[in-house]
């Protein structure tokens, strides 16, 4: 630092994680300071809050153990920032950017402000590169693009860890190699189970190297959790468009992060919005999530795949809603999936992604792929809604039509959206046609008479000659 | 000027002492940095501003300025295809034109009232005006030359009656949160043609309309946004993109210059202006960016232009209005929203209207505002406010757009007071049946809800023929008409002859279909037909152009459905 203000006992009171100071220095809001206690402790903190005469810092760590008259604020005259330089791959990082693998610390080529990067909108390249990523649910039917913001709305005791990591493993633009590709995770108040699990994944796979790991533990303090995924982004940043990387930033669970603003919201004695968190979540949470993109002139992509369990598996809450309203489009587990034994449990109805069209059809998938996907969305809607006639008047009260329905609705789920293994999209494509060639011509009205002869004529063709045979 | 020491910084609303005279909306400059900020409240010493721009590193004791003009943007042939913020500067520094052609209309002597056309500015896609200003009752031209000027040069000298002399520049301020004037409003009584069926002919806004487009998130609410920009038949489009996501505006700008205008064969974007205040852009400035859209939209109207406004989303506005008001320490209503937020909506939907402007000419300003309730809720403040602010309503539903059934517009949840006055127009353009058909289509899709509900008891197999009918022709209705794709080159945008064509189809398969049925047909037969499903596709696979083709399908539904065998022929 070229300079550096020290106060000492002007602490006034401590609340929580909000130390309270007299204000005898000149600090700016959002400026970074570190606490010393008697113990010799150094902890983070940030300006929160200034009037005339006091500063209200709120601090990153515990701060049980803490006196009002020993302390040391030493004022940084910056806002919070991050050292950024080669070698961050196959490293893992606290909550607040420090090793916690026993490393030394990456050596600072540039330092930046982890909760900036606004992307002027003008300068903003479009997202439109195809991403496989090996799950049929999401290549065909919500196709993930590099650039995009595509959240997991997932539910406790739902396998979303494993997708997770799965598309880590898998995601790449078709026939592509891993060479230039990074995975950013950022574990916000997570178990230490679900870090080392995802941790093992990537090694397995040989990805760990490619990977950067943030990690703040349930365990750990809260309002810490506000700053892991701004680190994470921020080192994400640097290896998008800096090292010109294409990177995958895994952000779980934002529920958590939800949760400590709220916490901190309500110490701050802030009026509280919808079911207590704070009137400026949207916002908030828009700072974090519009930090995906591609830059005009700059190498590298940025993509983000945060994940929310809804509480109360409930879709309306403000967390999952708020989030729906900036990302750009989100993937959504359903429990009743998960107990029909149906893996990934995705329910593609409410699933979305908004960037698909950008990302598929001629020159990046199959020219056929949105009809496709328009098709499966009408069908497998109808057959839900004939899976809720049928159990009110029966199967026998339905008429012919709905019973074909009804059949493609399970087909549909047992084969096509159901898979252990990781799919080539070829082999996803293939079985959608399959799927809809369950149904008479004429329920088909999304398709164009050319792709039925395409497509569901010659699968007709081989089942009529297996029947006659 | 008068300054202000800061004494408090909470976000983005400051707390001064002032040492002089500062009035209510005032701009200010605030900082080393000179942030813009306008004066939000006064007391006898003290003043909070709200600043528009990130207010990190801002400190008690730094300065403040005042301006001594209220909150204002910069007019002019600059904003005509280009993106700014949400205070109208550029998001782009390299792409405006330096100098623009300016040809004189008037002659030096000539007298010359407010809003009287001085100069033309030639653009690739229109001309612009240069107006005489507002405040100018009666004036002389002393100096006015043609040529070619740069952006903030003068153009022409005007002499007032109290021989003063003022000159007329390219571009001029205006304050954002003050209605241009006009000399007065016009009825809305013509169309302002989308190009998509559902709304034109079921729910149609006319022009200087307000529209609202309320729906949850994934109903589409942006694509539907977007499509109007790219289709409707304004003359200028003002895109107000209020607190959403950057890639969408990265979306407009690669696509719009690429698309066509049907009407002008000029690139989309030369008739466009961007207002882009993304999630993540400074609070304050989302809560003035929807101002100034309407502010951008007027100054086009003044020159006779017809101008459609969408802004997306007057939510994320509302939002930002709670979070200032909450930041304020302001008592808050309803959902934490301050109690004026009904008062600000009904300020900015009535900036729209059809008008004759000050120069007499005639221009329309159409306001389209998409609204995003939490949990799709529609009985929430923002919705249920604007719902008293809009004319025309088009609710998006989650079940249709979770089947892919776009626009998801609901048609029982939708409405459109302009409907009634636009049945002239309806048979100027050639329909003089549309106020029946539409009552029909109308008609048919409310029995199609009763009728469902009651399948749900006793199952479709057992309701009489007749109501299986409905059923399968309030489907075709759904399928044939409503759904529209975007995405599709043939079906994007339909024009009026195409809708009236299509309806026509429409009608003639229900009443023979009717007649068949009420002859005995089976239903299941009809639905089996080749050509239910030609013309459950019309939209997609009929050119706009092409009406014999619709006059063939007509031939073909009477061919197909006259050739039925009628219930018991079999056995004969």
């Amino acid at each position: 630092m070229s300079f550096e203000l020290r106060a000492t006992g002007s602490v006034t009171a401590i609340e929580g994680p909000l130390l309270f100071l007299k204000r005898v220095v000149k600090a700016g809001l959002g400026e970074a300071v570190e606490v010393e206690a008697a113990d010799g402790g150094v902890r983070p903190g940030r300006i929160v809050a200034l009037d005339e005469d006091r500063i209200v810092v709120e601090l990153l760590e515990n701060t049980a153990g803490l006196g009002i008259d020993d302390v040391v604020v030493r004022f940084r005259g910056e806002p919070m920032t991050m050292a950024l330089g080669p070698g961050l791959l196959g490293r893992v990082f606290d909550g607040v950017g420090r090793p916690r693998d026993g490393g030394a610390p990456v050596p600072a080529m540039v330092r930046k402000r982890v909760d900036t990067g606004t992307i002027n909108p003008a300068l903003r390249g479009l997202p439109q590169d195809f991403i496989e990523t090996g799950v049929s649910s999401i290549d065909i039917l919500n196709s993930l693009v590099r650039g995009q913001k595509l959240p997991i709305f997932s539910a406790g005791g739902l396998p979303h860890d494993r997708l997770a990591a799965g598309i880590a493993q898998t995601a790449r633009l078709r026939g592509e190699g891993a060479e230039g590709f990074a995975v950013v995770f950022a574990g916000i108040g997570i178990s230490y189970d679900s870090a080392e699990a995802f941790r093992t994944a990537m090694e397995k796979s040989g990805a760990l190297e490619h990977t950067a790991m943030f990690l703040n533990l349930a365990s750990e303090p809260s309002a810490q959790r506000l700053l892991t995924p701004r680190y994470a982004l921020t080192a994400a940043e640097y290896l998008a468009f800096e090292e010109g990387r294409h990177v995958l930033v895994i952000l779980t669970d934002m529920t958590n992060y939800c949760e400590a603003l709220r916490e901190v919201s309500a110490s701050h004695g802030e009026i509280p919005s919808r079911k207590g968190y704070p009137g400026y979540m949207y916002s908030d949470l828009a700072t974090i999530f519009e930090r995906a993109g591609l830059v005009e002139g700059k190498p590298g992509t940025l993509t983000q795949v945060p994940i929310l369990t809804m509480p109360a598996d409930d879709i309306s809450h403000p967390i999952p809603d708020l989030t729906g309203y900036i990302t750009e489009g989100q993937i959504v587990l359903d429990r009743a999936l998960e107990h029909k034994g149906i893996y990934p449990p995705v329910n593609v109805l409410p699933s979305l992604s908004r960037l698909m069209d950008q990302g598929i059809g001629e020159g990046y998938t199959h020219p056929d792929h949105p009809a496709l996907a328009q098709q499966l969305f009408s069908s497998y809607a109808r057959a839900t809604r004939v899976r809720v006639l049928s159990s009110v008047v029966g199967r026998d009260g339905l008429t012919d039509v709905d019973r074909l329905y009804l059949d493609f609705g399970n087909t549909f789920e047992d084969r096509f959206v159901h898979h252990e293994e990781m799919r080539p999209f070829e082999a996803s494509f293939a079985i959608g046609w399959e799927m809809l060639a369950m149904l008479p011509e004429r329920e088909l009205s999304r398709l164009s008479d050319k792709q039925i002869a395409r497509h569901i004529a010659p699968l007709r063709e081989t089942a009529g000659e297996a029947t006659d045979g | 000027m008068t300054h202000g020491l800061i004494t408090s910084v909470a976000g983005p609303v400051i707390k001064a002492r002032r040492d002089g005279p500062i009035t209510l909306g005032e701009a200010v400059r605030v900082g080393h940095d000179a942030l813009l900020g306008e004066v939000v409240r006064l007391s006898s010493t003290e003043m909070t501003a709200q600043v528009y721009e990130d207010t990190t590193g801002l400190a008690p004791g730094d300065m403040l300025t005042g301006t001594g003009a209220p909150l204002s943007v910069r007019l002019g042939p600059h904003l005509l295809g280009h993106i700014f913020d949400g205070l109208l500067r550029p998001l782009r520094h390299d792409l405006a034109p330096v100098s623009y052609d300016v040809e004189h209309m008037v002659n030096p002597g000539d007298r010359v009232s407010a809003g009287q056309k001085l100069a033309r500015v030639s653009g690739p896609a229109k001309d612009q005006f240069i107006l005489v200003p507002a405040g100018v009752a009666q004036a002389e031209v002393a100096s006015i030359e043609s040529g070619s000027y740069a952006r903030d040069d003068s153009v022409a000298i005007l002499r007032l009656p109290d021989g003063s002399e003022r000159e007329i520049a390219l571009t001029h301020t205006w304050p954002v949160r003050q209605p241009r004037p006009v000399r007065h409003r016009l009825p809305a009584d013509t169309a302002m043609v989308t190009g998509q069926r559902i709304l034109d002919s079921l729910f149609p806004v006319a022009r200087g309309g307000r529209a609202a487009i309320p729906g949850g998130f994934g109903t589409g609410k942006t694509v539907l946004q977007e499509t109007l920009a790219k289709w409707c038949d304004a003359d200028v489009i003002v895109y107000v993109g209020c607190g959403e996501r950057g890639n969408e505006m990265a979306e407009v700008l690669h696509e719009f210059p690429a698309l066509e205008d049907p009407r002008t064969g000029r690139p989309l974007m030369e008739r466009t202006v961007i207002v882009a205040n993304t999630s993540n852009m400074p609070v304050a400035a989302r809560e003035a960016s929807i101002y100034t859209g309407a502010t951008v939209g007027e100054y086009f109207r003044d020159q006779g232009f017809n101008v459609a406004l969408m802004a997306d989303s007057t939510s994320r506005w509302a939002e930002a209005l709670r979070e200032v008001s909450g930041r304020l320490g302001e008592l808050p209503s309803e959902s934490g929203y301050p109690a004026y937020l009904s008062s600000r909506m009904s300020e900015f939907y009535e900036r729209a209207g059809r008008v004759e402007t000050l120069g007499g000419g005639e221009g329309s300003l159409t306001i389209i505002g998409a609204v995003s309730p939490p949990a799709g809720d529609f009985s929430e403040p923002v919705t249920s406010h604007t719902k008293r602010f809009v004319r025309s309503f088009w609710g998006l539903d989650r079940g249709r757009a979770q089947a892919r059934f776009y626009p998801a517009i609901h048609p029982l949840q939708s409405y459109s007071e302009d409907a009634a006055g636009l049945t002239g127009w309806w048979t100027a353009h050639g329909n003089p049946k549309w106020p029946e058909q539409r009552g029909r289509v109308l008609d048919l899709l409310e029995a199609q809800a009763e009728l469902e509900r009651m399948a749900r008891i006793v199952g479709k197999d057992a309701m009489p023929p007749g109501q299986q009918l409905t059923l399968l022709c309030a489907d075709l209705v759904d399928d044939a008409f409503l759904r529209q794709s975007a995405f599709s080159e043939m079906d994007r945008t339909c024009s009026p002859e195409k809708q009236t064509a299509m309806l026509s189809v429409l009608m003639q398969f229900f009443d023979r279909a009717t007649a068949a049925v009420a002859r005995g047909a089976d239903v299941q037969a009809i639905a089996e037909l080749p050509v239910y499903r030609r013309v459950s596709r019309m939209g997609e696979e009929i050119a706009d152009g092409d009406l014999d083709a619709f006059v063939a399908l007509t031939a073909e539904i009477d061919a197909a459905i006259g050739g039925l065998k009628l219930e018991g022929q079999d056995e004969l």
